[in-house]
């Protein structure tokens, strides 16, 4: 079992946020999301500047086994996105935290980070479900 | 838990993701779907397939049974060990189940039917048999285990006991022999060449081994899924069922039409539907914009009507994603399937995709 990167915050959904010192966001998904996915073959992803709400739908990964929507973590507005995922999604497989990341927002408000997780709250989630 | 197979332990040991298939607790991939599937078009794969049902008929009247149970024609069957593809069907022409027919001998057939339809097969098949007094016995105690792959059959003669090797080797495509405790079938659901085998189940550990240190990936239900949808190979409970006749399942080919006496099970509703003008077509699909067709989203024929994708996916070999739909009757050649909200372009191509290692279909521009 891979040690989760200290920095980040984690969701229900499986996915990553890193406040950036700019105040932006950066958002992907957690290598136990991308192993149980198996094999990425395509993502698409939003347009820079268009805003989404905190659930809303804002990207979606296919593997060769299935689809799966990503969530906005948070409000906010997409500053960047990975368009190397275009050509490589596969570097979401080989590297979940680092060049496989999805999106950067900048968000709406100061989020709450009460509702995200911490790397040991996020290691006794995963640690759950498996049981 | 499901059921388990001989080799359950080995696929733990592997690191195999376990997932559920028809009952049975089975292999999805070792690591890479992708990978595994790369290996079998490129070198070799082993898959663990001991979850499919074997059932043997014993009886003076097999055949004339089987002639009746299925929609080809096992008078096809001229030499002994060849095998046969077909579907049982009901009364209504749907399918109940495809599977493999091996001839065995004159009172000896060999079926090998689907796991997660095991019950209801068994349960036909015995139903069927009475009258002809056909004995029907599952075969719980075989393991099966498919090497396919370009390099499949050199790196498993091996492990075939040496006074069968050279014959084993010398089998042709659709035949299959008896090596001792172990049967042979060059046979397989992959679009490469490669063997199926049948063994004692006490025996399939060590078989297993012996393939993988001779260079065969360990391949799951993920591998064989892609690359059965590459060779445009039918996959039951998704692309035909009970209210499907074969000949909307692409299936036209694997019914025995003659002689036209042979009266077998489904046969007055195929004759019906055969020459219907409205009869669906079953087609192969190459998305051309970016995404990943999946089963059941909507195929729209302009101006004529609407179908549905009944297997979908990316292709590893080509890079783009396949699928196989049933769409409307009618002469053309495009079509758009809506995926989240977006009608995307597809085309229609002649199957199977990819077989042998090539791809089959024209890519960038023709159409059929």
């Amino acid at each position: 079992m891979n040690e989760l990167p200290g920095d980040l915050l984690y969701t229900k959904d499986h996915e990553w946020l890193r406040r950036e010192d700019d105040g932006s966001v950066t958002i992907g998904i957690t290598d136990h999301a991308q192993g149980a996915l198996g094999d990425l073959v395509y993502v698409e992803l939003p347009e820079v500047g268009q805003d989404v709400d905190e659930a809303d739908e804002m990207a979606v990964v296919e593997s060769v086994k299935a689809a799966s929507d990503v969530y906005a973590p948070i409000g906010g507005s997409i500053v960047a996105i990975n368009e190397e995922l275009a050509d490589v999604p596969e570097k979401i497989n080989s590297d979940p935290y680092g060049d496989g990341w999805i999106v950067r927002m900048q968000p709406t408000d100061a989020f709450d980070e009460s509702t995200l997780m911490s790397p040991d709250d996020y290691q006794q989630f995963i640690d759950d479900l498996d049981d | 838990m499901g059921s388990k197979t001989a080799l359950f332990e080995k696929h733990n040991e592997a690191g195999a993701r376990i997932v559920d298939f028809g009952g049975w607790d089975m292999p999805l991939h070792y690591g890479s779907q992708k990978q595994e599937h790369h290996a079998v078009r490129q070198n070799a794969g082993a898959f663990d397939v001991s979850h499919m049902t074997i059932v043997d008929l014993s009886g003076e009247r097999s055949r004339v049974f089987l002639q009746y149970l299925v929609a080809n024609d096992v008078a096809k069957l001229k030499d002994y060990g060849k095998a046969l593809y077909t579907a049982m069907l009901n009364a209504d022409g749907g399918v109940i189940d495809d599977l493999i027919i091996y001839y065995i001998s004159d009172t000896d057939y060999r079926l090998v039917v689907n796991a997660a339809t095991r019950d209801k097969d068994l349960a036909w098949i015995r139903e069927q048999a009475g009258p002809f007094d056909v004995a029907v016995n599952e075969r719980a105690d075989l393991a099966m285990i498919a090497v396919q792959g370009p390099n499949a059959r050199q790196l498993a003669a091996d492990s075939i006991a040496a006074e069968h090797r050279d014959a084993a080797l010398a089998l042709k495509p659709f035949y299959s022999l008896q090596a001792g405790e172990m049967f042979i079938a060059r046979t397989g659901y992959t679009g490469e060449d490669g063997w199926e085998l049948c063994m004692p189940a006490a025996d399939a550990p060590e078989i297993w081994d012996q393939l993988l240190s001779r260079g065969a990936a360990p391949c799951g239900l993920g591998a064989r899924d892609t690359l059965r949808l590459e060779a445009a190979m039918n996959l039951y409970g998704t692309d035909m069922d009970e209210s499907i006749s074969p000949l909307e399942a692409g299936l036209n080919w694997t019914i025995g039409w003659e002689p036209a006496e042979r009266d077998f099970i489904g046969r007055g509703a195929l004759e019906e539907l055969r020459h219907s003008p409205d009869r669906r077509r079953f087609v192969g699909l190459l998305l051309e914009d970016k995404g990943v067709l999946r089963n059941h989203q909507k195929v729209v024929v302009e101006g004529i009507g609407e179908g549905e994708i009944t297997s979908g996916g990316f292709s590893p070999s080509i890079g783009k994603s396949i699928a196989l739909a049933r769409v409307p009757a009618g002469d053309y050649d495009r079509a758009m399937v809506e995926v989240r909200g977006k009608m995307l372009n597809v085309r229609i191509v002649k199957t199977p995709f990819v077989c042998s290692g090539k791809i089959r279909i024209n890519i960038e521009g023709e159409t059929l």
